[in-house]
C-alpha cells in the first residue's frame, strides 16, 4: 500500500524579551544556578505574576508576519501539572484564546511553493531544569530558565514529508530571527520542536492515528526523528497493526524513538483561565504601532531583490533571509557601486563561505561591508583580477588592513601594461613551438594552455582580458 | 489605655500623652496575660520595640503620619520579611518570608507597630479558626465558643482589646463573619482595592484584604493605609483613593437602604432578625429609606463558591510540594512519595477537601458541569447586585444566620459549617465592598449588622456604618475579663 505521511509541528520558541514574561528576573543564558530566579519565579507563596508587555509585542508582531488573526482578547490559563522545575504546580500558558489565531507561511521545496497554515501561536512561560547528573542519586533543580517567555507556534497537519517540515521549521526559525523576537539558539534550546505525525492510505481523507515526538532541538534530528518514525509506523500498519496515540521521544544515538507515555496515562491538565491575571486586550494602538515596527519581511526583500538588483532566484534568496546579511549586501553595493550580482557574489559565497567555516554570524565579520568595498573596487578598476582579489581577501580576514595596503605591500597589482605582457608572451610561445603548431593546425583547447602559462608566469598578476587580446594577435591563424 | 481606639491613641501619641514604646510594652503584656485566646500564631516582640522606638523619633520629630507608632498585628496570610508566615497550616510552620506583603510594607510605612502574626484558619479555609494547625482561637465573649473564621484570630484580639487593629483577608466571608461573631467593625473592600502581593492567595479572584477595628472610624484610618493600585498585583485597580476620614460625617438623610429579601427568610435566627430590624430602625431615625430589592440566585452562592474557590485552591497550594520551602517529608522515596507525604503530612483535612472538590470540578468531563456553570452563576449573582444598586446606595442584611456557634459543634458536617456563609459568600462572588458592624447582642453574643456597597463606594460604607456608631454603643462593648 501508499502511505502518505502527515506531519505538523509545535515550534517553542524564546522570546529574547529583557527579562522574564511574569517577573523582573533576567532572561540571561548561562548565569550560575538559581541566581536569575525572583520570588516569583520560585513560586513563593503570595507572589503574583505580572505580564510583561514585550513578550505581547513580540507576539503580535510574529502574527501579522505570518499574516494570521490577532485576538482583540486573549487569556491567560494555569496548566497544572507537578514536576519538582515547574515551582507553582502549574504553568501560566494558554488555552482558549491564544494571542495568535490562524496565520500561514509559504516554504518552498525542490522549486515548488507551499502555503502551511499555521493554527495558533501563544505565550506561556518555560519551566526551570532539572539536573540528574553530578548530585548523586538526587536530582538538582536550576530555576534560571522558569518563567522565559515562549511563544509556542502550532501549525495545521499540513505537512507531507520530513523535507517540507524542516523546511518549515527553517522558515520560522528565519522568521523569528528577522522579526528579531528570538535568538533562535538550538544549542541553548531557544527553539525546539514537537513534531506530530500520522501515516494514511494515499487518498483516504480521514487521520491516522498520530504519534507525537517531543522536544527536537535541531533541523537535522527533526528530519531522522521523522524518517525512523514514519518506517516505525509503516511497518506496525503494514503488518496489521495499529498505532498508538502516545507521546514519544527520539534518542538520536540510536536513531529510534520510544514511548514516553499514552493518551491513557496523558496528564489532566485541568486548564482554567488564570485569577491573577486580567485579559488581555489587544488594542489597534499596540497593532498599529507594531505594525510600523514591522521590518521589511524575508519574502517582500526576495521581490525587491529580483527587480531591484536583478538577482537570480537563489541569491536572493539567500540574502533576504537574513536581515544582517541584506543589509550588508545593500550597504556593500552602494558604497562600492559594484555591480550588485558581484557583491551579492562576493557576500553569498566568499564572506559566507568564511563566516561558515569559524561558525561567526554576519554581524561579528572580520571584514566590514566597507573594507570588502574596496576590494571590489579594485577588482572593477582592474588593479587586480578576481582571483587575486580571493588572495587578498584572506589576507584582509586575519589583519585589520585595507585591500590597497595589502596590494600594495603584496605586490599583488595587476599587470595591463601590455608592453609587459607582450614580453611575457613572446618568451612562451618562444619555449613551446609544439604547441604553437598544435594550436595553429586547428586545435582551440591549447589557447589556454598559453592563457594558463602567461598567468603564471606573470605570478597571476597579468590582465586576464589583455593576456586574452594580445595572445590572439599573436597566435593569428 | 487599651480599650482607645486607632484614633484616640493616634491623638495621645501626637501630643505626647504616652510613647510608643510604652503603648507596645502595654499591649504585648497585654497579650502574654491573655495567652488562652491563642489569638497570636507568633509574637515577634523585639522588632516592635524596636519600631516603636523608631516611631517615637519620628514622633518627637514632628512630623510623624497619623498612624506612627501605634500597635495592631497581622494575619498570618500576610507575608512578613524574616518572620514566620504560616498561613495556619503546619505546611509553612517552617516557613520564614524573605518578602513584606504589600500591605506589610504600606503599614509599615504608615509608622504602625506590627506586634506579631495572628491566627487563622488553615490557609484561610474555615468559618470557626478550627482548621488552624495551632488550634483555634477563643471569642473573649463566650467560653469554648469559635471567633468566626478565617480571620478569627484578628477579630479575638481586636475584640479583646489585645490590639486595636488588624488586618484579615475575605474570600467569602473571612473578614465580616469573625467580626460579626466578635462584635468588632471589619470591612472588606472591593475585589482590587487593596493588593494581593505577598497575601497567600486562597481563591485569587475572591480574596480581598482589609481592616478589623473596634470603629468604623478606625476602618478608615486603616484602609487608607492599605488601598490603593500596585504594579505587582495585576487584579489591583488603577483608581484613585480618596479620603476616607473626609466623608464620614456625611448625613444620612435620604440614604437609599436595600433589603432583600433573601436575606430575611426562614433560615434567619429570629432573634438576630429583630436585632437587624433593630439597626435598621436606627437608620429610617437618622432619615434614610428602606428599599425592598431581591436578590433571586443568592441561594446558588453556596454552590458557586464553593466549586470556584476549591478550583482556584487547588492550583494555587499546588505550589506546596515539599521542594523549595514548607514541609518536607523525612526520606522520600522518589519523587511521588516525596510529594504525596509531604502533602498528606502538611495539609490539614479542610484544606484537603477542598483540594479534592477543587481538583475534580477542573478535571476533563467535569469542567464544563461545575467550573463553567459556576461562572455563570456568578455573573448572574453579580447582575442581582448591579440591578439592586440601581435603585439604592448600600445593602443591609444580617452577616450570619445565628451569633458564634461552639467550638466543635459544626466541625463534623462541613456542609453545616458552608451554609453559614450563605450572606457573605455573594458579595465575594460579586466582588463588592461590605462591612460588618457590631449591631447588639443575643444571649451575650454580639450580632454583626452587614452593609453591602457598591464597587469602590468603601467611603460610602464607612459613612453609613459612622453614622450609625454615632447614636449606638455596640461597639465600645469590651468582653468580660477584657475590660
Amino acid at each position: 500500500m501508499q502511505w502518505e505521511t502527515v506531519i505538523g509541528l509545535e515550534i517553542h520558541t524564546q522570546l529574547s524579551t529583557k527579562t522574564k514574561i511574569f517577573s523582573g528576573a533576567s532572561t540571561a543564558y548561562g548565569a550560575e544556578q538559581n541566581t536569575q530566579a525572583c520570588t516569583v519565579d520560585l513560586g513563593l507563596p503570595g507572589v503574583l505574576p505580572v505580564l510583561n508587555a514585550e513578550a505581547v509585542r513580540m507576539a503580535v508582531k510574529f502574527g501579522m508576519a505570518i499574516d494570521a488573526e490577532i485576538a482583540d482578547y486573549s487569556v491567560f490559563a494555569r496548566k497544572n501539572y507537578f514536576y519538582p522545575d515547574l515551582p507553582k504546580g502549574y504553568q501560566i500558558s494558554q488555552m482558549d484564546h491564544p494571542i495568535v489565531g490562524i496565520g500561514h507561511l509559504d516554504i518552498e521545496v525542490d522549486g515548488h511553493i507551499k502555503r502551511i497554515g499555521v493554527t495558533r501561536a501563544h505565550l506561556e512561560e518555560d519551566a526551570g531544569k532539572s539536573l540528574h547528573e553530578s548530585f548523586h542519586g538526587s536530582t538538582g533543580i536550576d530555576l534560571n530558565r522558569a518563567g522565559t517567555p515562549l511563544l509556542e507556534i502550532v501549525s495545521e497537519p499540513d505537512m507531507r514529508s520530513a523535507k517540507e517540515a524542516v523546511a518549515y521549521m527553517r522558515k520560522i526559525h528565519e522568521l523569528v530571527q528577522y522579526l528579531d523576537i528570538s535568538d533562535g539558539n538550538m544549542q541553548e534550546g531557544s527553539f525546539r520542536c514537537d513534531v506530530n505525525i500520522s501515516l494514511r492510505p494515499k487518498g483516504q481523507e480521514e487521520f491516522g492515528t498520530r504519534a507525537e515526538l517531543k522536544n527536537i532541538n535541531s533541523f537535522k534530528f527533526v528530519e531522522k526523528a521523522i524518517f525512523t518514525e514514519v518506517e516505525r509506523q509503516k511497518e506496525i500498519l503494514e503488518s496489521g497493526g495499529r498505532i498508538v496515540q502516545e507521546t514519544r521521544l527520539y534518542d538520536p544515538d540510536k536513531d529510534e524513538t520510544r514511548s514516553m507515555r499514552s493518551k491513557e496515562e496523558a496528564n489532566d491538565y485541568r486548564y482554567f483561565p488564570d485569577p491573577d491575571l486580567l485579559p488581555v486586550y489587544i488594542t489597534p494602538e499596540l497593532r498599529a504601532q507594531v505594525k510600523a515596527d514591522l521590518p521589511e519581511l524575508p519574502e517582500a526583500k526576495k521581490q525587491r531583490f529580483l527587480e531591484q538588483y536583478k538577482l537570480e532566484s537563489d541569491a536572493a534568496n539567500n540574502l533576504a533571509s537574513s536581515i544582517a546579511l541584506a543589509d550588508y549586501f545593500e550597504a556593500l553595493v552602494k558604497s562600492s557601486g559594484c555591480e550588485a550580482k558581484i557583491c551579492s557574489n562576493w557576500v553569498s559565497v566568499e564572506l559566507s563561505g568564511a563566516l561558515n567555516k569559524e561558525n561567526l554570524d554576519i554581524s561579528q565579520s572580520p571584514i566590514n561591508y566597507e573594507r570588502l568595498a574596496q576590494l571590489l573596487q579594485r577588482i572593477a578598476d582592474n588593479t587586480i583580477s578576481g582571483k587575486i582579489a580571493k588572495q587578498v581577501f584572506e589576507a584582509m580576514w586575519s589583519s585589520a588592513d585595507s585591500a590597497d595596503k595589502i596590494i600594495e605591500a603584496q605586490g599583488l597589482k595587476q599587470i595591463t601594461d601590455s608592453g609587459a605582457i607582450e614580453t611575457i608572451i613572446d618568451k612562451i610561445i618562444a619555449d613551446n613551438p609544439g604547441q604553437v603548431t598544435q594550436y595553429l593546425s586547428g586545435k582551440d583547447k591549447v589557447f589556454g594552455f598559453f592563457v594558463g602559462q602567461t598567468m603564471k608566469a606573470s605570478q597571476g598578476k597579468a590582465n586576464p582580458a589583455e593576456v586574452n587580446k594580445i595572445l590572439q594577435e599573436k597566435l593569428k591563424r | 489605655m487599651h480599650t482607645k481606639t486607632i484614633k484616640e491613641l493616634s491623638l495621645g501619641l501626637q501630643s505626647g500623652d504616652y510613647s510608643s514604646e510604652e503603648l507596645t510594652l502595654s499591649y504585648l503584656k497585654r497579650i502574654k496575660q491573655h495567652e488562652h485566646l491563642n489569638s497570636f500564631i507568633s509574637l515577634t516582640e523585639d522588632r516592635a520595640i524596636a519600631a516603636s522606638k523608631q516611631a517615637d523619633a519620628m514622633l518627637a520629630a514632628g512630623n510623624a503620619p497619623l498612624l506612627t507608632g501605634i500597635p495592631m498585628a497581622h494575619k498570618d496570610i500576610f507575608c512578613t520579611q524574616g518572620v514566620k508566615t504560616s498561613c495556619g497550616s503546619k505546611m509553612l510552620d517552617n516557613f520564614i518570608a524573605p518578602y513584606n506583603a504589600t500591605v506589610v510594607d504600606k503599614f509599615n510605612q504608615a509608622g504602625m507597630i506590627s506586634l506579631g502574626k495572628l491566627n487563622m484558619d488553615e490557609f484561610a479555609m474555615g468559618s470557626s479558626n478550627e482548621t488552624s494547625f495551632y488550634g483555634a482561637a477563643q471569642n473573649p465573649w463566650a467560653n469554648n465558643t469559635v471567633p468566626g473564621g478565617s480571620s478569627g484570630g484578628s477579630a479575638a484580639a481586636v475584640a479583646a482589646r489585645l490590639i486595636p487593629g488588624a488586618t484579615g483577608t475575605d474570600t467569602g466571608g473571612s473578614i465580616r463573619q469573625p467580626a460579626a461573631f466578635c462584635g468588632i467593625t471589619g470591612l472588606k473592600p472591593t475585589y482590587g482595592r487593596v493588593s494581593r502581593y505577598g497575601m497567600i492567595a486562597y481563591a485569587s479572584s475572591l480574596d480581598q484584604g482589609g481592616p478589623m477595628t473596634q470603629t468604623a472610624e478606625d476602618a478608615a484610618l486603616m484602609l487608607q493605609a492599605m488601598a490603593g493600585f500596585d504594579t505587582k498585583d495585576s487584579t489591583s485597580a488603577e483608581q484613585a483613593v480618596p479620603d476616607y476620614s473626609a466623608t464620614l460625617n456625611n448625613s444620612l438623610k435620604g440614604l437609599k437602604i436595600g433589603l432583600p429579601k433573601e436575606f430575611f427568610d426562614e433560615s434567619l435566627n429570629s432573634d438576630m432578625a429583630a436585632a437587624i430590624e433593630t439597626a435598621i430602625n436606627e437608620y429610617k431615625k437618622m432619615g434614610a429609606e428602606i428599599v425592598d430589592v431581591s436578590m433571586p440566585n443568592l441561594k446558588l452562592a453556596i454552590p458557586a463558591y464553593y466549586v470556584i474557590a476549591p478550583a482556584e485552591c487547588s492550583a494555587n497550594l499546588q505550589r506546596m510540594d515539599g521542594v523549595r520551602f514548607g514541609h518536607r517529608c523525612d526520606n522520600p522515596e522518589d519523587l511521588n512519595d516525596l510529594y504525596i507525604r509531604s502533602r498528606g503530612e502538611g495539609f490539614g483535612t479542610e484544606v484537603k477537601r477542598r483540594i479534592l472538590v477543587g481538583t475534580y470540578a477542573l478535571s476533563a468531563g467535569y469542567y464544563d458541569a461545575y467550573y463553567i456553570k459556576a461562572q455563570k452563576i456568578r455573573r448572574l449573582i453579580t447582575e442581582d447586585f448591579t440591578k439592586a444598586f440601581e435603585s439604592v446606595d448600600v445593602i443591609m442584611g444580617p452577616v450570619t444566620p445565628s451569633p458564634a456557634f461552639g467550638i466543635g459543634e459544626k466541625t463534623a458536617d462541613p456542609i453545616q459549617m458552608y451554609l453559614a456563609d450563605i450572606y457573605t459568600i455573594a458579595v465575594n462572588l460579586a466582588g463588592l465592598p461590605a462591612m460588618s458592624v457590631p449591631a447588639g447582642f443575643i444571649d451575650n453574643k454580639p450580632v454583626g449588622l452587614q452593609i453591602i456597597g457598591n464597587y469602590f463606594d468603601e467611603a460610602k460604607l464607612l459613612n453609613v456604618a459612622h453614622q450609625y456608631q454615632q447614636v449606638t454603643n455596640w461597639h465600645q462593648q469590651t468582653p468580660k475579663g477584657f475590660e
